[in-house]
């Protein structure tokens, strides 16, 4: 069977005060599935790898196939938790481990 | 070679000042090297020089922007033939056939901006494309910002409506440029990000980022060189005065 290759996001989110990973995982889902649908969405293979609360950076996984699309989605992002919000990708990587040595 | 990325639809200047000064700077650090300051009239010598200093402060290159609203031909042409020689970027919002018709053959017109909620009034067809490539100057600017404000059905329609004049671009040569179209900070995005908002309506990774980089940058450097001292014709420069005879 071929192996699924994976990209790891490192984003940051900015929006005055914090939301839980949860919050900010909806916001994603929400911003993919309107964008591309629930079958869209579920090519992504999205998973949130870690949130760091104090600096509103989170690492997320998707499948290299849909990373145009989840970039796209993440950039569409204006609202988390009902507070207006943008997410910015700080770098893309095949690895979690040159994702940390890059940023 | 390292990209030079560049923001022609920044909607703040003339409104206010101020916010624009911190939109520049935010723009800087999101790496962006020209913005453009839009103006809807003749901006006086001392709003240039506020601008220029803003600008130089922050590390980012302005560009003079004219958006021209005009109501009829007539009054485009006059438009044109007063403040082309003020500005480095022309843009007309095209809100009718005949403008957007005669606004796609004048050789004086850099940006082709279509209304961005009313799908009915994006005049951008093969005519329109064709015109604008034989000119071969004009090229098609399309604004993120509805991606971030419309939802649904709506948002659906912009996006189709934005596949469908891709694709007609693409066949005449009509250079795209992407540009951000925001009046609020919140919506302001990194240029790979504005690079990535363009597949959603069917570019590809290096032609999105020819769309906020190449594209742009040429149109500013060659009216900069048309607005030289030393310019005579395209392709014809003034080397230096001879002596006479």
């Amino acid at each position: 069977m071929k192996r699924v290759k994976r990209r790891y996001l490192a984003v940051r989110l900015e929006l005055d005060g914090v939301v839980s990973e949860k919050e900010f995982m909806d916001a994603v889902w929400g911003s993919v599935t309107r964008l591309y649908g629930e079958v869209g969405a579920s090519l992504t293979s999205m998973a949130l790898i870690s949130f760091d609360v104090s600096c509103n950076v989170a690492v997320v996984r998707t499948s290299l196939e849909m990373l145009d699309a989840v970039r796209a989605s993440l950039a569409c992002i204006s609202c988390v938790a009902g507070r207006e919000a943008a997410v910015h990708v700080l770098s893309v990587s095949g690895t979690i481990k040159s994702l940390f040595e890059r940023f | 070679m390292k990209r030079l990325f560049v923001d022609l639809h920044l909607s703040f200047f003339q409104k206010d000042p101020k916010s624009f000064q911190h939109t520049i700077q935010r723009a800087a650090n999101f790496g962006y090297h020209y913005v453009s300051a839009s103006f809807s009239s003749e901006p006086s010598s001392e709003e240039v020089e506020n601008l220029r200093v803003m600008c130089k402060n922050v590390g980012v290159e302005p560009v003079l922007r004219l958006d021209l609203r005009p109501r009829n031909e007539n009054e485009l042409m006059h438009n044109l033939r007063r403040l082309r020689r003020k500005f480095d970027v022309i843009c007309v919002f095209c809100d009718s056939k005949v403008i957007s018709r005669q606004a796609a053959k004048d050789r004086r017109v850099d940006l082709l901006n279509f209304p961005n909620f009313d799908y009915r009034r994006r005049f951008f067809d093969r005519s329109e494309a064709e015109l604008a490539s034989s000119s071969g100057l004009a090229a098609l600017e399309i604004d993120v910002r509805p991606l971030f404000v419309l939802e649904g059905s709506m948002r659906t329609r912009f996006l189709s409506c934005l596949r469908r004049e891709v694709v007609i671009a693409r066949a005449f040569g009509v250079p795209l440029v992407v540009s951000s179209g925001v009046s609020e900070e919140r919506f302001m995005r990194l240029p790979r990000e504005m690079a990535s908002l363009a597949h959603l309506f069917g570019v590809g990774v290096r032609e999105a980022l020819d769309a906020v980089s190449v594209n742009p940058l040429a149109i500013v450097l060659r009216n900069r060189g048309k607005l030289c001292d030393d310019f005579i014709a395209p392709g014809v420069r003034l080397v230096r005065e001879g002596d006479g005879l």
